[in-house]
């Protein structure tokens, strides 16, 4: 029996962004990283082009973290003091780009100045040919204090900045284009917000193909539908023409995920959901294969081997 | 493809009669297109329009249901592709193999650990709904002495899996009270394999590599009186089996193709057991009625059970906790109390952040209906009356020495008007609930 043709013809397609920049291109990267140009449901090529694979970030802090669990913190036991080794061990875990979170900016945490944020931010680019991303503390005043000095010492590498929202963008939309990086803007579970701020990004003459939206994450069991479904229609709008809503995502699935007491409580307090070794990493890859079916390019991981399967399967379904 | 409003307003008899329960006849004609309203309403309707609309009206998935009682399975009958443009209304079965040829021991043992397959999680008990016992013996004997042990000890509801057509009919014959879900017709012995499950009543899947054949197969089965089937996807290639399911889900539902508007299953069988949970849970998502798989741990069966839960909660519906106070840590009569709603995204949101600070302290969810801080403020479903007879019901004053309440920073405006009618101190918290731990570390002294 014949089966009608269910093929979506969609009109427009999920934007290119290129990540990182070799020495052709004026920075120091051995590879660069594109993601975004879809134009199906993911994994759905008979509706038209995937376009270019769902890549992993792996998380180095500028700082050794405060709440890893120990199944975490054990495949990064030497290097969670050094940033540059850190980001070293993440390329050898597969890890497509480095995603520096500058926990340690943040005046609760470890207040770092601007210098040493620099120096750090540098010794991450000699030590690894990845592109970079770069993550603010989310404290609106050392964001803008820091991140503008980070982005002019890292000019020329093409990295992705964050995140600007609707109430903070202009410091870093300012010098993310003096500095030719691409931008991260946020929007907290909000689809109308995550417009708005495109627009207000966009507004000062940023190019809408250099924004990757992030939508805050929700973990696996802790809201990840809320996520799921906004970055579905975020998805379908692109696919439908909407410009303003063409950017690739981002997810942060890594810190969520270990954050839920699923992966990180120890055995004795919950021996009903067996084993941490496997329940952590677990609850981190099931949080970005969910995630992977609403629509979403770069996926911001933590553990060596939630990132191996996470690949394993991406290239599987791709 | 589906008929309007209006072409259901001209098959009714139009006289405004009111039997149905609506105003006129148009307005029940609009309900109908909408699938909220039933054809058997109308006591006047003509046979015509029952056999027009009655074709129309039915489902485009066909609701298939295993198993009875209260564990019974029911899957299908979904009406959309994304959650957002509705809800999905089926929660995904959630399958555990089992081999019929195993040792006694080892099979006693593996029927106990998946009938214990119930976990608990934030509060709320989540379990697997199929034993699915495969025939892997190929003796008839074999399967039907594991299908009566699981009949006689498991709560769930059973897949029974041979393509054997004598060994099926053995093992039905030890079950079929149980109404298991048969898998296994196929181009060979899809009519044969029919005869059982409309002896017995019991829904049956049908097995062939490409959706054509699955097609033709479905039609077959329903020729010969099945009336509940499933359309098994399941093959090597999961990028196929993925696509498959997306297939069936838009042929029935964009372009009501009833040949294969049926629930599909998917088997899901790997060494490893990341990748097996990874691939379910994609099919969870991604339109499978039923998922099997052969891991049977926890650190495995939850997260799978999780990603349903998750999706299949109505996108419309806020989903609540409990409105209670909770303990976070090992909190003192000298702890911090603050307060949010029973939104249950708002409260896990807190929650996190305060298990975070590492600094123990009482979290009271207020009852607001299950809505936001500020969606519930601007209702007034959270003002100070509210509040006050949350920390009265669950007696907070008995729970710590001080008189200070921390209150969410996005209704600081009502701190006066709770501090007169409660008489505690009002402590303005954070306005996001990431500034909780260094609120918590650097404001907080008592």
């Amino acid at each position: 029996m014949e089966i009608p043709n269910v093929a979506e013809k969609w009109t427009s397609n999920v934007n290119e962004i290129t990540i990182g920049a070799t020495k052709e291109k004026g920075g120091t990267r051995a590879k660069t990283v594109t993601v975004g140009g879809s134009k199906c449901i993911p994994f759905m090529d008979f509706d038209g082009s995937q376009g270019h694979k769902p890549v992993v970030a792996m998380d180095v802090y500028d700082m050794p973290p405060d709440d890893w669990p120990e199944t975490l913190k054990k495949p990064f036991a030497d290097v969670l003091n050094n940033p540059a080794q850190w980001a070293k061990k993440c390329v050898e875990y597969g890890a497509d780009l480095i995603c520096l979170k500058l926990e340690g900016i943040h005046p609760d945490k470890g207040n770092k100045s601007a210098a040493e944020t620099v120096s750090t931010a540098k010794s991450i680019l000699a030590a690894v040919g990845v592109p970079l991303i770069i993550w603010g503390c989310e404290h609106d005043e050392k964001d803008n204090e820091i991140l503008p000095k980070v982005s002019q010492a890292v000019k020329g590498e093409n990295c992705l900045i964050g995140v600007v929202t609707q109430d903070n963008y202009k410091t870093l939309t300012v010098t993310c284009l003096a500095d030719g990086h691409s931008i991260i803007t946020l929007s907290p579970v909000d689809i109308n917000i995550a417009k708005q701020v495109n627009i207000l990004v966009s507004e000062m003459d940023f190019p809408l193909n250099r924004i990757v939206m992030f939508q805050t994450t929700g973990a696996l069991g802790y809201g990840m539908e809320y996520t799921y479904s906004i970055q579905e229609r975020e998805r379908i709008a692109a696919l439908t023409g909407d410009k303003l809503m063409a950017m690739p995502v981002i997810c942060d699935v890594g810190h969520e995920a270990w954050r839920a007491k699923e992966a990180k409580s120890d055995d004795k307090d919950a021996p009903q959901w067996g084993a941490r070794e496997e329940r952590g990493p677990m609850w981190e890859i099931i949080t970005a294969m969910s995630l992977l079916q609403s629509g979403v390019d770069i996926i911001r991981m933590n553990h060596p081997k939630a990132v191996a399967a996470v690949k394993k399967c991406i290239d599987r379904l791709y | 493809m589906a008929l309007t409003g209006l072409d259901i307003y001209k098959l009714l008899p139009k006289t405004n009669c009111k039997k149905c329960g609506r105003p006129t006849c148009l307005a029940f004609a609009m309900q109908l297109a909408q699938k909220k309203a039933n054809l058997s309403d109308c006591p006047d309707v003509s046979e015509e329009a029952k056999n027009t609309l009655g074709a129309a009206s039915a489902p485009p998935i066909k609701l298939v249901t295993i198993g009875v009682n209260d564990k019974k399975v029911q899957v299908g009958e979904e009406n959309v592709l994304f959650r957002h443009d509705e809800k999905f209304y089926h929660p995904a079965g959630i399958g555990i193999t089992i081999d019929d040829d195993l040792s006694p021991a080892a099979f006693d043992e593996r029927l106990k650990k998946i009938n214990g397959m119930k976990l608990t999680r934030v509060g709320t008990e989540i379990e697997i709904n199929l034993v699915t016992l495969i025939n892997k013996s190929n003796n008839a004997e074999k399967f039907a002495e594991a299908a009566k042990k699981i009949s006689g000890s498991s709560p769930y509801s059973i897949i029974l899996s041979s393509s054997s057509v004598d060994n099926m009919k053995t093992a039905l014959a030890a079950c079929a009270e149980k109404r298991p879900l048969l898998h296994g017709a196929n181009a060979q012995n899809c009519e044969s394999m029919a005869a059982l499950a409309v002896g017995k009543k019991c829904p049956m899947t049908v097995t062939a590599p490409k959706l054509e054949e699955l097609a033709d197969l479905a039609e077959c089965a329903k020729k010969a009186g099945v009336e509940e089937i499933v359309l098994d996807v399941s093959g090597n290639n999961p990028k196929e089996v993925l696509q498959k399911l997306t297939k069936i889900r838009r042929a029935a539902l964009k372009k009501n193709f009833r040949a294969i508007g049926y629930p599909a299953i998917a088997f899901v069988s790997e060494q490893d057991p990341y990748q097996e949970i990874s691939l379910a849970s994609a099919y969870v998502a991604k339109y499978a009625g039923i998922v099997v798989v052969n891991n049977c741990e926890p650190w495995g069966i939850m997260p799978l059970l999780t990603v349903r839960t998750n999706l299949y909660t109505d996108p419309q519906k806020p989903i609540q906790v409990e409105p209670k106070l909770y303990s976070i840590g090992d909190v003192k009569d000298n702890s911090p109390v603050m307060f949010t709603t029973n939104f249950s995204l708002t409260y896990y949101t807190v929650e996190g952040e305060v298990e975070s600070s590492r600094v123990p302290a009482y979290i009271l969810s207020v009852d607001t209906g299950g809505t936001s801080v500020l969606t519930a403020y601007s209702g007034d479903k959270l003002n100070d009356k509210v509040v006050a007879k949350a920390m009265e019901d669950c007696q907070v004053a008995s729970k710590v020495k001080h008189k200070k309440l921390i209150i969410p920073g996005l209704i600081a405006a009502m701190s006066g008007k709770l501090q007169e009618t409660l008489g505690w101190e009002i402590l303005v918290g954070p306005r996001e609930a990431s500034g909780i731990p260094s609120y918590l570390k650097t404001e907080w002294h008592n």
